[in-house]
């Protein structure tokens, strides 16, 4: 039974239930087809956690347990442009933390959240390695260094423009 | 049985092979402190509670899933054991909404006990703590994560003896909370509100939903008539809430203290059980005479029925249309109660006292008010039933016995047997042999359908045909038969399902036994064993001789499955999503 995140994309389905035949008779099954899914997903939703389950004939339950125990899985989805504000030390100190306050006022999201458009997801992220340019976030793989809070809602529009 | 030698605290014990350090220690009257086992259905050694020393040993031993051997020397009570139970103990309370006084669970709690056991005078660890909301969507339980403690009892008999899973632990480390997914409610997940989980529990994170309120103040209202009936599986296990042997037959007492509460009439659902026995015989018979769907299984168990609409909707036409009958009670009760008494309906009440949690969903039901209004307003369980009584100041040990009002309160050994498992299949076979046969049934007793075996079989000769029976209690169990029926492997004509393991007897709204007394006693036969003795006390074991159902058929129903009969008694199914 196909629902909604399964039947809006016929391919991604198809490459699901090729990963679930892939693993579906071997022991320890569950690891390996999550990481697919998410792959072939982006992130573990309701309607693909509760596929998996039927197919493995297992509880929702067990598959929930895991995909919220290891941090490398996320039931949310990302939006198409993931900010990565830098909290590490020298950019805290140089007020990141100020820069995100503004960045979540903006965004109106929390961290680890994403808009509902889908546009963004906001995440805090330790040290990028850019110090020298503090404080310092990232839009996908564009850096932006030397921010001030007023610099954001320039920037941000910039995207949600696009 | 192969036997081993152990000793304990220098006691030394025989023992099976097998056994864990656990039992020895019990073998040698040594109380070990347990949290999240429970016999036969978590044996996980997760709470470090009962740990032990064992002689070789590089650590301290989880006593509950250490396997005993030959020549085995265990230490319970040295210091580091102390000390380190202590510590562990500390860790959970730390953590723990530790407002007792105002919990369902005070005086009945195993953490609670166990603070006291092991001497918790202080709490020495003010950590930070959890803080999460209740979830009472559901109508029948209500989920407390600030009072759950990890042990995951819950989880394990959801999943594993019922066969559903719908909580699990979720998220890790501090975060860690046992929760339905995704922060559902348990009113939104595919629960069927049997109340296992709520039996489990150790603690007050689980509970039924509390109706006593709305009780009291229909008591307290001067316009509503209040009509209570009480279950069969009530009566062998109220007791045990006032400090009564387990399997003690309270029946005269619950009835005069329904009748001191105040309640108009005190009737007995197990009317009503005589009544879904001549329904149900009588579709089974028309079902097997004209090619009906079979086979028929039975619909007295709400928790079942919710479970066959999520999880095997293509078998929604073989249940029973018979609704449960506690509600048959209250559809007649609105009904012809009513006309009999020149009542306007809107002014009756129905209480329904019932081993379960599920019926509270069941109550809720839209298509059960077959006089225009809910055929029950309000389920209690066991539980909130003694809480009434108690509050209400009633010394229930010392009540005398007093018998249920007439009519509907009239009832046979047939409808008492509902309570435990199989007892609705002997109590349908008692009635239909007869009308098969044409002959009175000498021995009305049917062993192969008694017990708790997970399924059990039983093949019924009756002049041209056989009936072949199956029983099954516990929705894991139940799933295991409908998967044989459906791929062909068994065919039957009737089954019997109670959601349950061991049928209502063990209800989810039944008194809570504690993982320590599950070591020496099992409710589900200790109980039936009270269920069947009653049965044999009554001097009419066959529903078809109740004379208060012939009164009904005669004065109002017409025949069984007669139009009226259709209208009141019977209804129908929906099929359900699961997420």
């Amino acid at each position: 039974m196909a629902t909604s995140v399964l039947a809006n994309d016929s391919q991604k389905f198809a490459e699901l239930q090729k990963v679930i035949a892939q693993y579906k008779e071997q022991e320890g099954a569950l690891m390996p087809i999550l990481h697919r899914a998410q792959e072939i997903y982006g992130y573990l939703p309701l309607d693909v956690q509760n596929y998996i389950a039927e197919e493995l004939g297992i509880p929702l339950t067990d598959i929930y347990g895991v995909a919220t125990f290891y941090s490398q899985f996320t039931l949310k989805p990302k939006g198409k442009y993931t900010i990565g504000i830098c909290m590490g030390t020298a950019c805290y100190v140089k007020g990141a933390q100020k820069v995100l306050d503004k960045l979540q006022e903006v965004l109106n999201i929390g961290v680890g959240d994403t808009t509902d458009d889908g546009k963004f997801t906001l995440d805090a992220t330790r040290c990028l390695g850019a110090c020298g340019l503090a404080p310092v976030m990232m839009i996908n793989d564009q850096v932006y260094g030397r921010l001030s809070p007023d610099d954001i809602e320039g920037i941000i529009s910039k995207y949600k423009d696009e | 049985m192969e036997m081993v030698k152990v000793t304990i605290d220098g006691v030394q014990v025989e023992v099976p092979k097998g056994s864990t350090v656990l039992e020895a220690a019990k073998a040698a009257n040594i109380d070990i402190p347990t949290l999240c086992y429970l016999k036969g259905i978590n044996e996980i050694g997760a709470c470090r509670m009962c740990l032990v020393e064992v002689k070789g040993a590089r650590a301290l031993q989880a006593s509950c899933v250490y396997p005993v051997s030959d020549g085995m020397e265990v230490k319970t009570n040295t210091p580091a054991v102390r000390e380190a139970r202590r510590v562990n103990l500390e860790l959970i309370l730390s953590n723990h909404d530790r407002n007792c006084l105002t919990c369902v669970r005070n005086q009945n709690c195993e953490l609670q006990e166990l603070s006291q056991k092991l001497g918790v005078d202080s709490i020495r660890f003010e950590g930070e703590s959890i803080n999460y909301s209740v979830d009472d969507f559901s109508p029948s339980i209500v989920r407390d994560p600030n009072k759950c403690i990890l042990c995951r009892r819950c989880v394990s008999v959801c999943r594993n003896v019922q066969g559903i899973g719908v909580i699990g632990a979720n998220d890790r480390g501090f975060n860690t909370i046992v929760s339905p997914v995704f922060d559902m409610s348990l009113n939104e997940v595919p629960c069927i509100n049997c109340g296992q989980c709520i039996l489990a529990c150790p603690v007050g994170a689980l509970k039924e939903k509390d109706d006593t309120q709305k009780v009291w103040d229909a008591l307290n209202n001067p316009e509503l008539c209040v009509l209570v009936q009480t279950a069969p599986a009530v009566r062998v296990a109220l007791g045990e809430e006032f400090g009564m042997e387990m399997g003690t037959i309270v029946k005269g007492k619950m009835v005069a203290a329904l009748r001191r509460l105040g309640f108009d009439k005190v009737y007995d659902t197990d009317f009503a059980a005589d009544l879904t026995i001549m329904e149900e015989g009588t579709e089974l018979l028309d079902r097997i005479e004209n090619g009906g769907k079979l086979p028929l299984i039975t619909s007295c168990s709400p928790g079942w029925i919710k479970y066959c609409e999520h999880y095997y909707p293509e078998f929604l036409d073989n249940l029973s249309t018979c609704k449960s009958p506690h509600e048959m009670m209250g559809a007649l009760l609105k009904s012809y109660f009513a006309e009999k008494n020149n009542m306007d309906p809107s002014k009756i009440f129905v209480v329904s006292i019932m081993p379960c949690t599920a019926k509270k969903f069941e109550a809720q039901r839209p298509e059960l008010s077959a006089a225009g209004y809910p055929d029950v307003d309000v389920v209690l369980t066991t539980r909130e039933l003694a809480r009434m009584i108690k509050e209400a100041g009633i010394d229930f040990v010392r009540l005398p016995d007093e018998e249920f009002d007439p009519l509907f309160g009239d009832s046979t050994g047939a409808a008492v047997i509902f309570g435990a498992t199989g007892g609705v299949m002997e109590a349908a076979l008692r009635t239909v042999a007869e009308i098969v046969t044409g002959k009175s049934l000498e021995n009305v007793e049917i062993a192969d359908v008694r017990g708790i075996d997970g399924v059990k079989e039983a093949e019924i000769a009756l002049g041209d045909i056989t009936i072949r029976a199956a029983v099954a209690h516990g929705t894991a169990n139940a799933k295991a038969l409908l998967e044989k029926v459906k791929s062909g492997e068994k065919e039957y004509h009737f089954i019997e399902v109670m959601g349950c393991p061991g049928g209502c007897v063990n209800g989810g709204g039944q008194p809570i036994v504690s993982a320590k007394e599950h070591m020496d006693v099992d409710p589900r036969l200790a109980r039936a064993a009270a269920i069947y003795q009653e049965d044999r006390n009554l001097p009419i074991r066959k529903s078809h001789e109740n004379p208060s159902v012939k009164r009904i058929y005669d004065e109002f129903l017409g025949q069984p499955n007669s139009h009226k009969a259709h209208e009141l008694l019977h209804t129908h199914y929906v099929p359900r999503k699961k997420y």
